[in-house]
Formats: C-alpha cells, sequence, structure tokens
C-alpha cells in the first residue's frame, strides 16, 4: 500500500516538475560523464580519446533521457487527462445530447442540494453564530394524556437548572412582540423574552455594549434593559455607534439599552428574525396574564438547553423526568401530570421546526425519486448514444484498446456530465437557498431567515449524490461495451447489432420508472393541492372573509387600564358609525396568531377530576358584540353586553366541545365555573371554531368580558364589506382624531390571518408541486428519447409496412400505441407504490383520503397527456419515412 | 551469441543495483556502474546510461533514494542509497533469483546428462 502510494506522490510531484527533472537528468548525466571522462584521462589516455570512450560507453544519451522520460510520465494520470478532453471533445460533438443530459442532472443534483440545504440550514444549523448547535435541546412540558406539549413556568425552570446536572446550561426564550416607535414611525417588532445567561450560553457576543448580566432576569420588572438587534440598530438608529445608554420605550417601559448583538445573530427561533432582547424580570410589560415569574402554575417559557459534553439526550431526560416527577410530589396543586420533555433541535415543537419537519421528510423522499427519474433518463440518453457509437468502441477494440480502457472511458464520460450537473446543481441550490424565505409570509415585517452559506455536509452529501449517480450512469454503457462482440460486430454491415433486443428492454424498463415514479409525484401533488384547497375553504367557524382585524398601539403610548377603556369606548361607537361596518368589537387575542391565549386551571361544580388530572382551559377576553361580529353563533344563553362591567358579576361563555367535556353534555348556561379562585356564571353556550390553526381538533375554550379581565393590548375586530384599504383610511382618521400620537397596525381580513396560519401547507403543496412538475418533464424527456430511438431503429421494419400498404394513421397508431403502453404499464406500477406511500402524507393532509380518486385520475391524465405529446414527434417522424429508400439501403 | 556479451534483462539490472547499493552503501551513477563491471569481471558489458532508467525505476518504486552530494574530486552528483522497502525488495528479489537459478542449473544439468 505505502508502495502504491509513494510511486503516486512521486509521480504526481514529477507532473508538477517536470522542468525541475529535466535538469536534475541533464546535471546528472552530465556530471557521469565528467567523472568517466576523469577516470579515463587517470588511466592516461589523450583528453580528445577520453571522452570520447566516455560518450561511448555511456551509449545514446538522448535516448537514455527518452526513456528516462517515459517512465517519469504519468500514465495513469495522464491517460485519465486523455479520457477527459476526449470526453469533453465526444461532449462538445453532440451538444444536444449534453445538453439534455446536463439538464437533467443540473435540475435533480440541484434539487437535492436545494432541499439538503434547507432542511440543513433549518432543522439542524438554524440559528447563525450559535455555538456547539449540536448539543442543544428544547424543552417543554407535558400534560399526561395529551400529545401536545406545553410551556413551562418560571418556579419550574429554575428548579430544573438547579437540580439538574447533565446541563450546562438552560436557557429561557420566549417569543414576543410590541410596537416599536422611533421618532413618528411606529412598527411591530418580534422579540424575545430570555434568562439573564441566555447570550453568554450560546456563545453570541454583542458588538457594542453587553449582554445581560447574572440577576438581571430576577426582580418584578426590576431591569429594563434591551439588547438590540444589528438590523434594528441600522435600520431605526442608523448605526449610531454612541447607541448604548441611551433609552427607548417598549411596551410603554423605557427600556435602557445596553447591547447591540453581532450582523449574523437572529435570535433562537426558526422562522422569526428577533429585533430585540429583555430580561425575563420584565416578562410583565411583554406577555399578557399578569406577574408570572413566582407562579408556578403560569406555563410560559420556551427553553433550550445545552447538555454537556457527551451526555446523550436519553441521559438527560432520564435526569430531568426523575426532576420533574419530584417537581409533581412537591407541587401537587399545580404539577399534578405534568413532566418535561427534551427534544432534538429539529424537532423544535414550539417553533416552525416542527412545523415544517413533516414537509422535509417528504420533499426529501421526492428528492430522490427526481434524482431516480433523472439519473435514469440521462442513464438511457448513454445507452441511445453508445449504440451509436458501437461502431466507435468495435474499431477500438479491435486496434487494441483494453475492455477495461474503455469502460474507464465510458465512466470518465459519466463523471464528466455528472460534474457538470455538480456545478449546474450547486449554483441552482445556491440560488434556491433563500427563495425558500418567499414561500413564508412576512408576518408584519418578520421574514424567515436563513444563514447564507452552503455548509460542508450539504457539499458532502452532494457530492455523494453525483458519485452514485455518476455510476449508475456509467454503468449502463459500459455493461454494454464490456459486451461487445468483436468479431460478429466487425462482419456486420452498420452498427446496433449487439445485444438490441436486451438493450430496448432495458430501456423501456427505465421509462417504466420513470413513468411510475412521476406518477407517484403526481398523486402526491393532487393530494397536496386538494389538501390545500380544503384547508383554504375550510370554514374556521367565524366568518374570515367578512372581518377586519387590527390594532391601535395603545401601551407604547403609555395608556394606563383607565385611558385605554375610555378610548376604546370612544372609538367603538366611532367605528360603529362610519359607512359599512355592521358591528364591531375588542377582543385580547386574535384566531390563528401566534400562541396568543392565556390558558388557566379550572374548577366545574360537579365535575371530579382524575387523580391526576388538573383541568386547564384555554380563553380569550372579549368586548361586547364579540359573537356578533366575528360571526360565532351563540347557541344558548346570551353574548357579553356593554352591562358585564368590572362591577357586575363574573360571567363566561363556554364553547360546545367544553361543555360536552365538563357538563357532560348538558347545557352549562347558569352552571358556575371556577378560574383562579373566582367563580363565574356561565351565560351563554357557543358554537366551536377553530383557535390556533384550521387543523387542529375541537378543544375546550370559553371567553371572559374583558371589561372584567382588562388588558391595554387589544385588538379591533370589524364586521365589514369595506376591503381593508378603505378601512384603514377610515379608521386612521377616526383614531387620529381621538388621540394624533396613536400608530394603527395593518388592517387584514381574518382570512388573511388564517392563511398565513396555513403556510407550512402552501410550502408543502407548493414544492411538492414544482417537483411533480420537474418530474413530469424529466420523464416526457425519457420517453421522448426512447420512442425517438426506437423509431429510427426500427426504421426498416417501418419501412416495409409502408411499402405492404400501410399509410401514415397506421404508422402513427402504431408508435404511439406502443408509446402509451409503456405508459400505462408506468402508471400501474405508480399507482401501486402510491397507493403505499401516500399514507405517509398523513398529517399534512387535510379532509382528503391517501387514496382520493381526484388525485389519482388528474395525475393519470397528466400522465397521458404528457406522453401522447412526447411520443407525437417521433411517430410523426416515423410516418415521414421513405419506405424506396430504406428498402434500398 | 558471444557469451562475453551478456545482455543484461531489466529485472537483473534492477536486481544487481540493489546489491550494490546494499553492500556499498551510498553511491552514485557513475560509481554503480563501475562497481557492476568491476565485479562481473567486465563480463557484463552494460551501456552505462541505461543504468539511469532503471534508477528512476527504482526510485519510483521507492526502493532507493536520492539525493544531491559531492564526489570524491569535488564534483556535484547525485548519491543512491537503499530504503528500509529496498531492502526487503532485495531478500525477496534475491531469493527469487537463487530459487530460479537453482532451477534452471537442474534442468541444464539432466538435460547434458
Amino acid at each position: 500500500m505505502s508502495e502504491i502510494f509513494h510511486a503516486f506522490r512521486q509521480r504526481l510531484a514529477a507532473l508538477f516538475r517536470r522542468r525541475h527533472f529535466e535538469d536534475d537528468l541533464d546535471e546528472e548525466l552530465r556530471s557521469h560523464l565528467a567523472m568517466a571522462e576523469e577516470l579515463n584521462l587517470r588511466k592516461g589516455i589523450s583528453a580528445a580519446e577520453a571522452r570520447r570512450e566516455a560518450l561511448r560507453s555511456f551509449g545514446g544519451i538522448e535516448q537514455v533521457k527518452e526513456i528516462c522520460r517515459d517512465q517519469k510520465g504519468l500514465p495513469t494520470i495522464e491517460a485519465a487527462f486523455r479520457d477527459v478532453r476526449f470526453g469533453l471533445r465526444m461532449l462538445r460533438n453532440s451538444p444536444g445530447f449534453s445538453m439534455v443530459a446536463i439538464l437533467c442532472l443540473t435540475l435533480g443534483i440541484g434539487a437535492n442540494s436545494a432541499v439538503f440545504s434547507w432542511v440543513e440550514g433549518i432543522l439542524f444549523r438554524p440559528y447563525p453564530a450559535v455555538t456547539h448547535q449540536e448539543r442543544l435541546a428544547a424543552v417543554t412540558g407535558t400534560v399526561r394524556g395529551e400529545s401536545d406539549p406545553d410551556a413551562i413556568s418560571w418556579p419550574d425552570f429554575l428548579d430544573l437548572q438547579k437540580n439538574c446536572t447533565q446541563f450546562d446550561a438552560f436557557i429561557v426564550t420566549k417569543i414576543t412582540g410590541t410596537t416599536l416607535s422611533v421618532g413618528e414611525r411606529a412598527e411591530r417588532t418580534t422579540g424575545s423574552i430570555v434568562s439573564a445567561n441566555y447570550f453568554d450560553a450560546i456563545g453570541v457576543h454583542p458588538i457594542l455594549g453587553r449582554g445581560f448580566e447574572p440577576g438581571e432576569d430576577t426582580g418584578r420588572n426590576a431591569h429594563p434593559v434591551v439588547v438590540i438587534s444589528y438590523q434594528l440598530w441600522q435600520r431605526r438608529f442608523k448605526g449610531d455607534r454612541e447607541i448604548i445608554g441611551k433609552t427607548q420605550r417598549l411596551s410603554g417601559v423605557v427600556h435602557t439599552i445596553v447591547g447591540v448583538a453581532p450582523e449574523e445573530f437572529y435570535g433562537t427561533f426558526v422562522g422569526w428574525a428577533m429585533q430585540f432582547w429583555v430580561p425575563a424580570s420584565m416578562e410583565e410589560i411583554f406577555e399578557s396574564g399578569g406577574y408570572k415569574l413566582e407562579d408556578r402554575s403560569a406555563r410560559w417559557i420556551e427553553a433550550y438547553v445545552r447538555l454537556k459534553p457527551g451526555v446523550t439526550l436519553a441521559q438527560a431526560q432520564e435526569e430531568i423526568s426523575a426532576v420533574a416527577k419530584r417537581l409533581e410530589a412537591d407541587y401537587p396543586e399545580t404539577n399534578r401530570g405534568r413532566g418535561i420533555k427534551l427534544w432534538p433541535l429539529w424537532q423544535t415543537p414550539f417553533n416552525n421546526a416542527g412545523t415544517l419537519l413533516p414537509t422535509f421528510e417528504i420533499m426529501l423522499a421526492v428528492v430522490v425519486f427526481v434524482l431516480l427519474i433523472a439519473c435514469a433518463n440521462v442513464g438511457n440518453l448513454l445507452l441511445i448514444r453508445s449504440l451509436a457509437r458501437h461502431r466507435e468502441m468495435t474499431v477500438r477494440l479491435a486496434i487494441g484498446a483494453s475492455r477495461k480502457r474503455l469502460v474507464k472511458q465510458l465512466f470518465t464520460e459519466g463523471l464528466i456530465l455528472s460534474a457538470f450537473g455538480a456545478a449546474g446543481g450547486l449554483v441552482v441550490a445556491h440560488w434556491c437557498r433563500n427563495a425558500l424565505v418567499l414561500l413564508f409570509p412576512s408576518r408584519g415585517g418578520v421574514a424567515m431567515h436563513l444563514p447564507n452559506q452552503i455548509d460542508w455536509r450539504v457539499l458532502g452529501l452532494s457530492a455523494g449524490v453525483c458519485l452514485i449517480a455518476t455510476l449508475l450512469l456509467g454503468l449502463v454503457p459500459a455493461m454494454q461495451a464490456s459486451k461487445i462482440d468483436l468479431a460478429g460486430a466487425l462482419k456486420a454491415e452498420s452498427a446496433g447489432v449487439v445485444g438490441k433486443r436486451g438493450t430496448a428492454w432495458f430501456r423501456s424498463g427505465l421509462v417504466l420508472v420513470q413513468v411510475s415514479l412521476s406518477f407517484v409525484l403526481l398523486v402526491g401533488t393532487g393530494l397536496l393541492l386538494q389538501s390545500l384547497q380544503k384547508i383554504r375553504t375550510a370554514s374556521p367557524g367565524f366568518s374570515a372573509h367578512r372581518v377586519l382585524h387590527t390594532a391601535v398601539d395603545l401601551v407604547s403610548a403609555g395608556y394606563d387600564a383607565q385611558r385605554a377603556q375610555n378610548f376604546e369606548d370612544e372609538l367603538i361607537t366611532r367605528v360603529k358609525a362610519l359607512p359599512g361596518v355592521e358591528s364591531a368589537a375588542f377582543a385580547r387575542s386574535t384566531p390563528m396568531s401566534y400562541g396568543s391565549y392565556s390558558s388557566t386551571p379550572i374548577a366545574v361544580d360537579g365535575y371530579q377530576p382524575a387523580p391526576d388530572e388538573q383541568p386547564t382551559v384555554e380563553y380569550n377576553e372579549v368586548g361586547p358584540d364579540y359573537f356578533l361580529t366575528m360571526g360565532i353563533a351563540v347557541a344558548s344563553g346570551r353574548e357579553f353586553t356593554r352591562a358585564d362591567d368590572e362591577k357586575a358579576a363574573p360571567v363566561a361563555i363556554v364553547n360546545e366541545t367544553m361543555a360536552a367535556r365538563y357538563w357532560r353534555g348538558k347545557n352549562p348556561v347558569g352552571e358556575r365555573l371556577q378560574v383562579k379562585s373566582r367563580w363565574m356564571r356561565v351565560v351563554g353556550l357557543a358554537r366551536d371554531s377553530k383557535y390556533e390553526n384550521v387543523r387542529e381538533l375541537p378543544k375546550p375554550f370559553f371567553y371572559v368580558p374583558l371589561r372584567q379581565n382588562f388588558s391595554v393590548q387589544t385588538a379591533l375586530n370589524i364586521r365589514s364589506l369595506l376591503p381593508p384599504g378603505a378601512m384603514a383610511a377610515a379608521l386612521t382618521r377616526e383614531v387620529r382624531a381621538l388621540d394624533p400620537g396613536l400608530a394603527l397596525y395593518e388592517v387584514i381580513t381574518l382570512q388573511e390571518q388564517v392563511d398565513r396560519s396555513t403556510s407550512p401547507q402552501l410550502v408543502a403543496a407548493t414544492l411538492v408541486g414544482v417537483l411533480g412538475g420537474l418530474a413530469l418533464l424529466l420523464a416526457a424527456i425519457g420517453l421522448y428519447g426512447v420512442m425517438s430511438c426506437a423509431v429510427s431503429e426500427s426504421s426498416r421494419e417501418l419501412g416495409l409496412r409502408m411499402a405492404l400498404g400501410a399509410d401514415a394513421s397506421n404508422l402513427l397508431r402504431l408508435v404511439i400505441s406502443r408509446g402509451l403502453a409503456l405508459t400505462v404499464g408506468g402508471v400501474l406500477l405508480g399507482a401501486t407504490v402510491a397507493l403505499v406511500l401516500t399514507r405517509s402524507l398523513g398529517n399534512l393532509l387535510y379532509e382528503v383520503s391517501p387514496r382520493d380518486p381526484l388525485a389519482f385520475g388528474g395525475a393519470f391524465a397528466a400522465m397521458i397527456i404528457v406522453s401522447l405529446a412526447a411520443c407525437f414527434l417521433p411517430a410523426w417522424r416515423a410516418t415521414r419515412t421513405d419506405p424506396a429508400r430504406i428498402l434500398r439501403d | 551469441m558471444p557469451s562475453s556479451k551478456t545482455e543484461v534483462l531489466q529485472g537483473t539490472l534492477d536486481l544487481l543495483v540493489l546489491k550494490t547499493l546494499d553492500s556499498m552503501g551510498s553511491m552514485h551513477g557513475f560509481g554503480i556502474a563501475l562497481r557492476i563491471q568491476q565485479v562481473s569481471e567486465d563480463l557484463l558489458k552494460l551501456n552505462q546510461g541505461t543504468l539511469y532508467p532503471a534508477l528512476l525505476r527504482l526510485e519510483e518504486r521507492g526502493w532507493i533514494t536520492s539525493k544531491w552530494g559531492v564526489s570524491e574530486n569535488n564534483r556535484k552528483a547525485k548519491y543512491y542509497s537503499l530504503t528500509r522497502l529496498g531492502r526487503k525488495q532485495l531478500g525477496e528479489e534475491a531469493e527469487s533469483w537463487a530459487r530460479m537459478s537453482a532451477m534452471i542449473n537442474r534442468v541444464l544439468g539432466t538435460s547434458s546428462q
């Protein structure tokens, strides 16, 4: 082994030191001759004779040099270069073939690299600038008997941190939003509430100022400090170098800017770019639901842990579960049935990683399909060409090329093709890298961000894919070449004698596979599109199209509860008076916006919870006329009125699922409900609707009057047929009339809000659709290639048929029916595969059966139409056959 | 074929060079040529030039290494010496040579009887 290595190194070195080698050799030989001459002189021979004798006994100097040079040359490497040069020439000679082959490979490899790079960038290395992401894990709470994870309370978090030993760090990060007003402009910005160790623990060092200091996450509202993002610093503060120590009002509280994060840091939330970070002590200012740092029942934290090096997730889970168990025993009131769960980063349930995971799993399968189709295509093209080059191969074999050499040559050509394909693919991947961002709606100026550079793992995987593609591609013609029967082939008049039947079968087989794979993708596309359609048209339980949604930023303006209530009363009156407005109502949270409902433990008269059950239900605080405005029917009882204010008795409205669960289907109107030690009278029963996303199952939910549970930040819902633009203009007028210093948020329909919440489905359907189309195109190319080749190969047969009286339509039918037979065969095969595979689409499908006949039928129709198109040209060419010429030849 | 001017087979020349370097240590090309002629008592009339492709070949196989030095007469010359790998190879080649020549001797001996 070391011998081979040594020789190789020598030769390689020699390649780059050719000049050096020549000089060396010259000098060595000169020195030899000089020594010989000297010796001869010493023997007493005359000078001229001594020189002649030395030259004579040496032999031919130039011959020796030539032999040395030959030996020094690099037979293997030079042969490889020759193969490459020759291969390139062959590709140039048939530009059509080369273009199509390289295009197929570029698309196949590009699609793979792009998806790899997304998966890597979003799931495995989601946070640029964060160190040791491989040891990060997401942490959530669990509720016994429920599959959805829950958040964690601050006291629980502190106890976990104190009692666990397998972790380097516990990090709190909770997405929040606020309105930022710098100068005259107000805009919605997204930020994180974090623990004080946040920046240190993730290894991110602010470029100006500092991160948070220990202790800044304790004390109620005690540390109004903020670290801002580089982007915010540049955009809103014009890159002011003196920013540190300046103040900024956030959610109505003056914060001191203590740091600016590095440019490449966007926070730790997949799908959102954070603009600011505040310590957990300021939680009450940014989060609804009051002061929660000492409340074990208030679960609001999203957290990460960094495992100590060498600790596995399972070990860490074991320890943290044990601690959670102790907490459950110590605090049964709040922690009964509660556990803690660790998640690998790519399964993080509380950001878009979890939502995107199923999409990416499918994408990975799909791009492998596309690559296989592309490879089959190129394989087919190579095969067809190898038939055309059969003559060349035979001659080369006859004049002494070894079969090994020919196979090597063919492999080299495959390698060149896939190298071009890979280069093209990487370019495609690079373009597509941030194209994914386009598919995500930019919600109020917050966009998805992917680290720009493609990481080595992606390059490695793509290279691997490329290598496999090459092996597959080179294999086909190489097998052909090694089967050439020399004598037979040379004797034959024309090319194409060898294994004709065999290769025809093989090529048809490849097309069959292509057709079936693209059929599967088409079925998948059809299912996802239908499902998307169903989701987009599904009724969310409220009239999304007719309700406009917006908010006024009272918090930044420093409104207290009293002022806010007065303002809201005034505004509602003015809005209701606007032409085209049917009704309007304030509410704290909006359906389908990111996790914004409060949840609370409840107790119900006559409902005995199971021993380890703590009934917890989400609720919304809504103003009078909310149900009327939203179009949610109140099935029994009444809705809230202006009379349900802070002076009146506490009331609540529950939904049907809640009534069914806690009142066993009995009409709950008039019954009592306990929320946080406060008893409320149930006055209404509302129909179920969707709260967080369209796909959710019906869940218990209740409503309380806004006035009895006031919070300054509220959203305004307006039932009107006016377009959002017109409403925005009118609203701005009304708001300014009340207080010129207030800023209005974007006005959108609730349907827009719903659409934004279904973006993962949109992304999945769009991507699979694009790739399905790509697969269809590739399959069409494959089919076209095979049919063209079949037609030109059987020109003799076609000519004979024509001579015997077949007319153009007969021939057309003959060729097309052969193409269709292949297609139908492929479709049958594909349908079988699809029936098995579409089941894995499972949770991406919404009210669509994986065996949906429309999707299958549509895919079938598309396949047939495309294959007809692909066969038509070859078939038409068949009818142009000139029987006289064919028969004469 | 004139018996005094035995043609040197390629493999044989390699073996001779290895053996020479083994017994004499580091030497330059001219020295090796002289030594081979001396030892074979001028029986082996090799064109000294043919030595150089052989040296190059051996070096590429890693059996010998070379470096520039200064000869006894203060002349710049390239010195060759045996590597560990070369020494091992010499052992193997010498052995197979011995086997081969013994066999040939036996064949010749039996046929001449």
